[in-house]
């Protein structure tokens, strides 16, 4: 019987990296879900024969199961697609509280003095799986807007987190040779709390993704620990997985916004606030604003026209709208593409796969190394809801946050059409330069409500 | 060190190579997807939740496996759910592409 266990963990193991697999190129990612999916029922069915159940253990599973399995379908069902990177990070988060209460269960069972081969792997279990329980939590509290996006820092914070993970780096080694306390572990896991909520608020909402990305992959770690913990090899296997693959995706997300991650991570934002208020102190610059009929026949006796898209854009669900402006114009015989920055929406591909949603044709979606060159042939840049992706000041200001991120060059083009609620800063929360610059005309008003204006406008024109 | 020890540590310290190796060549575009994928595989854990909610015998114990399981399948199901949800746009694209030129009515 055990045997028979162990192979079907194996293809379950075997499922997982072909499904990994497949989910990184764009023809297989659909199937390669499944795949993981069919490893992961595997996992589960070959798991329950070698157990006895109490009554109370069935009960609850069932129980479990049910409210799990309502609570993530509906959530994902539901979910508007803007609303899908604090879905993950809510996935996740749970995950992570998951191991962590596994690992709790599993060493009240040794008592008093657990070996040090369980203690080990439970309390790095208890520990990562409570960060990145807590830390999701944040991270979808921010964008979800139930707070704020912005940084939230104050004097000595890192300090103040340095002392939380030396405390725990204290408990741990308490546990792990003394452990003569049952519940020490219990202020283990709260400490632990404490630091993944302190560890992600000084973090600012647009970088996001990447701490999720990093917290995915924790939770892998946490996972990984717990099989140890249970000897059990599918466990470590796909735990172990997603714990390395989720470090390199985080990379290549922070790569992707021309940044490290530790300057992603370690308050970046924090240290550069001289150049925020620098950028403030130029207030009162006079920008210049447009009719929609202005606008329209701008765009309409253009050649080549530029859409910029981004989150202002799905927040408003205006995806279907900016299609339409898009349809109207090249009826006109007037050239449109879309120019995605890699992370254009809330996260890397987020954008792609709202416009996908519109039905916008793939061949008009350019990556940003595609269509940088373009933007000084274009006669209009369309700037819809987007906005640090634009600012020339990741160009041109050391001292800005967002400097070094690589940017669209929507400041090359002809003329600026800027589409935006107000002269509010975007998600990085700085100003941007190129509201003021004189080729541009702010537009001013709901993505949706906007562009509608601007489809009747180009048709009469 | 035990035998079973040694085989987990082999196996753990290969996977990491085979977890960097399979996703080296993403594109920007499947990123999100990949997170959500990788999200809901960890949901393994569930596997690890029934494990201890199996033997529950005691008030403690009863609730934590309950809970447990409850957050883990949340996991597995949300994850697989919602990152289908985001590959079913993908999907759509590519049937579109061939179905592109259709005849003027």
């Amino acid at each position: 019987m055990t045997t028979v266990i162990a192979l079907a963990y194996l293809l379950a193991a075997v499922c997982f990296i072909l499904g990994l697999k497949q989910l990184s190129s764009p023809k297989s990612a659909r199937n390669g879900n499944f795949t993981a999916a069919f490893g992961m029922v595997i996992a589960l069915i070959a798991t329950l024969p070698q157990l006895n159940f109490t009554t109370a253990g069935l009960i609850i599973i069932a129980i479990g199961v049910i409210i799990g399995g309502a609570v993530g379908a509906v959530g994902a069902r539901m979910v508007k697609m803007t609303a899908i990177p604090q879905m993950v990070a809510l996935f996740n988060g749970v995950g992570g509280g998951a191991a962590a209460l596994v690992a709790v269960a599993e060493l009240l069972r040794f008592g008093d003095h657990p070996p040090f081969a369980e203690a080990f792997p439970s309390v790095f279990s208890i520990v990562i799986g409570s960060i990145s329980f807590a830390g999701s939590m944040v991270a979808f509290a921010k964008l979800q807007e139930l707070m704020t996006g912005t940084p939230i820092t104050y004097p000595g914070q890192q300090i103040v987190n340095g002392i939380l993970a030396a405390a725990i780096l204290g408990f741990v080694i308490a546990v792990l040779t003394v452990a003569s306390i049952p519940f020490s572990f219990i202020a283990l896991m709260v400490l632990a709390l404490v630091l993944g909520v302190a560890f992600v608020l000084p973090i600012g909402g647009a970088d996001m993704p990447v701490v999720i990305s990093l917290l995915n992959a924790f939770t892998g770690l946490a996972v990984a620990a717990s099989g140890f913990l249970l000897n059990n090899f599918a466990l470590i296997v796909a735990g172990t997985l997603v714990g390395a693959s989720g470090s390199l995706l985080t990379k290549m997300m922070s790569d992707a916004m021309g940044r490290s991650l530790a300057n992603v991570l370690f308050g970046a934002f924090g240290k550069t606030r001289a150049g925020a208020v620098a950028a403030a102190g130029k207030e009162g610059r006079s920008v210049r604003s447009g009719t929609a009929e202005d606008l329209g026949t701008l765009l309409a006796y253009s050649q080549r026209v530029i859409i910029v898209p981004g989150y202002g854009l799905a927040v408003a669900q205006a995806q279907h709208a900016a299609r339409e402006l898009a349809d109207v114009l090249e009826k006109r015989g007037v050239e449109v593409t879309y120019a995605i920055h890699p992370v254009a929406g809330r996260m890397p591909g987020h954008m792609n796969v709202l416009l996908a949603e519109a039905n916008v044709p793939y061949e008009q979606l350019k990556e940003m190394d595609e269509v940088n060159d373009e933007f000084k042939n274009a006669d209009v840049a369309l700037i819809v809801g987007a906005n640090d992706v634009v600012n020339p000041s990741a160009r041109n200001a050391p001292g800005s946050p967002i400097y070094g991120m690589p940017i669209l060059n929507a400041d090359q083009a002809k003329n600026i059409v800027f589409m935006k609620r107000s002269m509010r800063p975007g998600f990085a929360g700085i100003d941007n330069d190129l509201m003021y610059d004189p080729k541009t005309i702010m537009f001013f008003g709901d993505a949706k409500d906007s562009l509608t204006k601007l489809v009747s406008a180009v048709k009469a024109a | 060190m035990t035998n079973e020890l040694l085989n987990e540590l082999t196996v753990f310290v290969l996977s990491i190579f085979v977890g960097i190796e399979v996703i080296s060549k993403v594109p920007t575009i499947l990123h999100t997807p990949l997170m959500s994928g990788t999200n809901a595989i960890h949901g393994i854990i569930l596997v690890g939740a029934i494990v201890i909610a199996a033997g529950a015998n005691s008030p403690v114990t009863i609730i934590l496996g309950l809970v447990a399981v409850i957050l883990a399948t949340t996991n597995v199901v949300g994850g697989f759910v919602v990152t289908d949800r985001m590959l079913e746009m993908f999907k759509g694209r590519q049937t579109s592409k061939p179905a592109a030129p259709v005849p003027p009515k």
